[in-house]
């Protein structure tokens, strides 16, 4: 399965594509889609969002990112694995969240 | 220091001005990101994996009291408490917001700093000696010339959209502490023969995909002279420096081609350039070298009873004082090193509480001057041997005085994927399980000096190709693994570090750095360093105990 | 197109070519200008210092950016006014943005084909600088030597 991620714009946070087609903040609410739907979803978002710095597709399954990318996509999804206060993985964060 | 003038200030705050509007018309959706990208990079300003990445300039890694409060504040107002200081003497925050990054920037012009060609494929911060104006035996003050140079390449119209990015590194010792071998171009500072003052220049060297050492072009080149001809240099290469392939562009691969051709052009251009136009004014040279007049050290005594007492009564002083404060050229001073390599963090970070610790120290102690050193380390360069044990006491209450530099966990290290965009492999982690595999300080000291330097990708912004251990991340099927290389070094005697053989796993790459130090200590003649040893031996020495007997086959 | 035209008075923007145009290709296969005006265009790959008999029988030169990242044609176009002494008109083709303006202007350029840019953006970037450190083919007297004036002034 394929999910999409960017980042936003204004301030680079990490975003997915969530199942309504609007962005969410956290892996766990994002969208999982086959890898033709992805490809279009991809087209909608790179034509009709400009309030995200960048945007693709990546590997995952329910329980996160996977495939070649995977340990590089769940440092995104995480934050730094050397400063576990910081990023998404932070309680900080989490209570944003 | 270089203070601003009217003409500094004003140019820096039009740069935040330009660059403000560049934003505003990036988030009104005027310029799309394919537009923006250049535009951002051109100020420093890169997204990474989590957040974006500003980097801002600190020119030859010279930095006052008041500038690194400034940066303290950024780091508590505008990111998250930290900053990270790079092999260029410059400084990152990880986790900038785009909308408050024009207000960083007034924040960084009041004091006299800026993110201007912090990236991009320009003419980027010039790098220096960070012990200037402070270590015995210097020629001229490196500084004057670079900031000579700052100001000529900053927003320089014909050298902004290079193939490639440019960097510049001066020093003017015979010890060289900028790695200006492994620059695209270095100045050395020297005396020709009727003992004018002037420049050998060298052209060529660089890392990443394919290191190499700069070739000297010139071995003498007087000092009046410099920027026109930097122009000629610049100019052959904007000219005919590849633009086909990114891994091809930087002027090292026209110079490795035909080192002598290149030097050909380059003369030809130069003879025919309009020196009286390009070179700077002398009043103009002299109104810079003012703002490097030595600091009024006091008369001091050679020796201080107070300093020899706290290190015959704290072992702990005396093991720091050998290893983190190094003679300076006034009596009675000395150059104190501030580790930012604490055991098992991550190298070259530095907390917004930190900072204002380093802050205080050197308005107290080392006339408001603090360096940064391309080794991710901080410097104060002018400090009173009577004052070093308060110092130190200083730093330690802050967690700023491991005793390690030079030593094996003194480790350069690149962001790598915890952070970076471009990694394939972590860092971060590698170096601090190594340090933390030789945190004991006999055992470090024992083996003596040991530059270990860790890249996460090919494009090696931790050195790793002059590291005396290099170590180079790489993704082999979605697995990191890490090679090695042995004998670089960056200094003086520079050299390009040689690979081993196959990779290591992440939980075998520890064990294999403890196996290339155990074979240099069971093999070293007296007082011998790794790197030493390693070019006496040879590499199969050391590959033997890498690999076995595997090697052989 | 339309020309962003750089005079001492100001910018003004025409959209009417002025004069005729010969490739540098067209002059090796044997195309001269005649009587009006006319303007060379030069690709970025060609040493300028070169063509000095070539460029001085044209009234303007025409230097090319493929690409806005590919910077060749500021070192060609300070060649040509500083080296050259050219006094013709310098006009920028290609990938002309209104961020690297100021810098084409610097390097001696003085008209600038902005396509269906805005011309407002492009005279205020022109205007985003007041200070340059380096000397160039435009006639701002940089920093240093203003310095210096203030100084003899003092």
């Amino acid at each position: 399965m394929k999910a999409i991620t960017a980042n936003r714009l204004y301030d680079g946070v990490v975003l997915y594509v969530g199942p309504n087609g609007g962005f969410v903040e956290r892996f766990e609410q994002a969208a999982l889609f086959d890898e033709a739907a992805a490809n279009a979803e991809l087209e909608v978002v790179l034509t009709r969002d400009t309030a995200i710095a960048s945007a693709y597709v990546i590997e995952a399954d329910a329980s996160g990112p996977i495939g070649r990318e995977a340990l590089r996509e769940s440092i995104r999804r995480y934050g730094p694995t050397i400063r576990k206060d910081l990023g998404k993985q932070s309680e900080a964060a989490n209570e944003r969240l | 220091m270089y203070r601003y003038d009217e003409f500094d200030e004003t140019l820096v705050r039009e740069r935040v001005a330009e660059f403000r509007g560049q934003v505003a018309r990036r988030l009104s959706g005027e310029l799309s990101e394919e537009a923006f990208k250049p535009l951002r990079l051109m100020n420093g300003l890169y997204l990474q994996l989590h957040a974006y990445m500003l980097r801002v300039a600190i020119p030859y890694g010279t930095l006052s009291s008041r500038q690194m409060r400034r940066l303290a504040h950024i780091a508590s107002v505008y990111d998250k408490g930290y900053g990270h200081f790079t092999t260029r003497q410059n400084i990152q925050y990880n986790w900038p917001a785009l909308i408050d990054v024009p207000d960083i920037l007034d924040e960084l012009a009041d004091v006299e700093m800026h993110a201007i060609q912090t990236s991009g494929n320009c003419i980027r911060n010039i790098t220096s000696d960070p012990f200037a104006g402070a270590i015995a035996g210097e020629i001229d003050d490196p500084r004057v010339w670079s900031e000579l140079i700052r100001q000529w390449s900053s927003l320089h119209p014909e050298f902004s959209f290079l193939p490639r990015k440019f960097k510049i590194a001066v020093t003017a010792s015979a010890e060289d502490r900028a790695a200006i071998k492994v620059h695209d171009i270095g100045l050395r500072i020297r005396k020709g023969a009727d003992g004018e003052r002037g420049f050998e220049v060298m052209v060529g060297g660089g890392l990443g995909r394919t290191p190499y050492i700069a070739e000297t072009i010139r071995e003498f080149l007087p000092e009046r002279h410099l920027l026109s001809y930097l122009e000629a240099v610049m100019r052959i290469y904007n000219r005919l420096g590849r633009r086909d392939n990114k891994y091809k562009a930087r002027v090292k691969i026209l110079v490795a081609e035909d080192a002598a051709e290149f030097r050909r052009m380059v003369e030809d251009e130069w003879a025919r350039s309009d020196k009286d136009s390009l070179d700077a004014p002398l009043d103009e040279i002299r109104r810079i070298r003012r703002h490097f007049t030595p600091p009024k050290f006091d008369r001091l005594a050679a020796e201080s009873e107070a300093f020899d007492a706290a290190r015959a009564a704290r072992p702990e002083f005396d093991r720091w004082v050998k290893t983190n404060v190094l003679p300076h050229r006034q009596r009675g001073y000395a150059i104190v090193l501030i580790s930012l390599k604490p055991i098992g963090k991550p190298p070259g970070d530095i907390s917004a509480r930190q900072m204002d610790a380093v802050a205080d120290l050197a308005e107290r102690y080392s006339f408001d001057e603090i360096r940064a050193t391309h080794e991710q380390n901080l410097c104060l360069p002018h400090v009173r041997k009577d004052d070093l044990f308060a110092v130190w006491r200083t730093l330690d209450a802050a967690e700023l005085a491991t005793p390690n530099i030079g030593l094996v966990s003194d480790i350069i290290a690149c962001p790598g994927l915890d952070y970076c965009d471009l990694a394939n492999a972590r860092s971060i982690p590698i170096a601090e399980r190594i340090a933390e595999r030789f945190a004991d300080p006999e055992e470090a000291a024992d083996i003596g000096e040991l530059k270990v330097k860790i890249s996460g990708c090919i494009n090696a912004c931790g050195h790793h190709h002059v590291g005396h251990i290099g170590i180079l991340g790489v993704d082999k099927k979605g697995e990191e693994f890490y090679q090695i290389m042995l004998g670089g070094s960056g200094g003086a005697d520079a050299s390009l570090g040689v690979i081993t053989g196959r990779g290591f796993s992440s939980s075998e790459i520890v064990d294999a750095v403890e196996r290339l130090i155990r074979i240099y200590k069971a093999n070293r003649d007296d007082g011998e360093r790794f790197l030493d040893a390693y070019r006496r031996l040879g590499p199969e020495t050391f590959k033997e105990a890498l690999y076995g007997d595997a090697a052989h086959h | 197109m339309a020309t962003l035209r750089i005079t001492d008075e100001g910018s003004v923007v025409d959209s009417q070519p002025k004069g005729e145009e010969i490739s540098l290709a067209q002059w090796r296969e044997g195309a001269r200008p005649e009587a009006g005006r006319f303007s060379l265009s030069i690709p970025n790959t060609e040493d300028i210092d070169g063509l000095a008999e070539i460029v001085a029988r044209f009234d303007g030169v025409i230097l090319e950016f493929p690409h806005f990242t590919d910077g060749r044609a500021y070192s060609q176009a300070r060649t040509l006014r500083e080296r050259l002494r050219f006094k013709g008109e310098v006009k920028a083709r290609g990938a002309v943005l209104c961020d690297q303006a100021l810098f084409m202007a610097r390097a001696g350029f003085d008209a600038l084909e902005i396509g269906d840019g805005d011309p407002a953006g492009f005279i205020r970037a022109l205007a985003a600088y007041s200070v340059f450190y380096q000397p160039a083919a435009d006639a701002t007297a940089p920093a240093r030597v203003l310095r210096g004036a203030k100084r003899e002034a003092a």
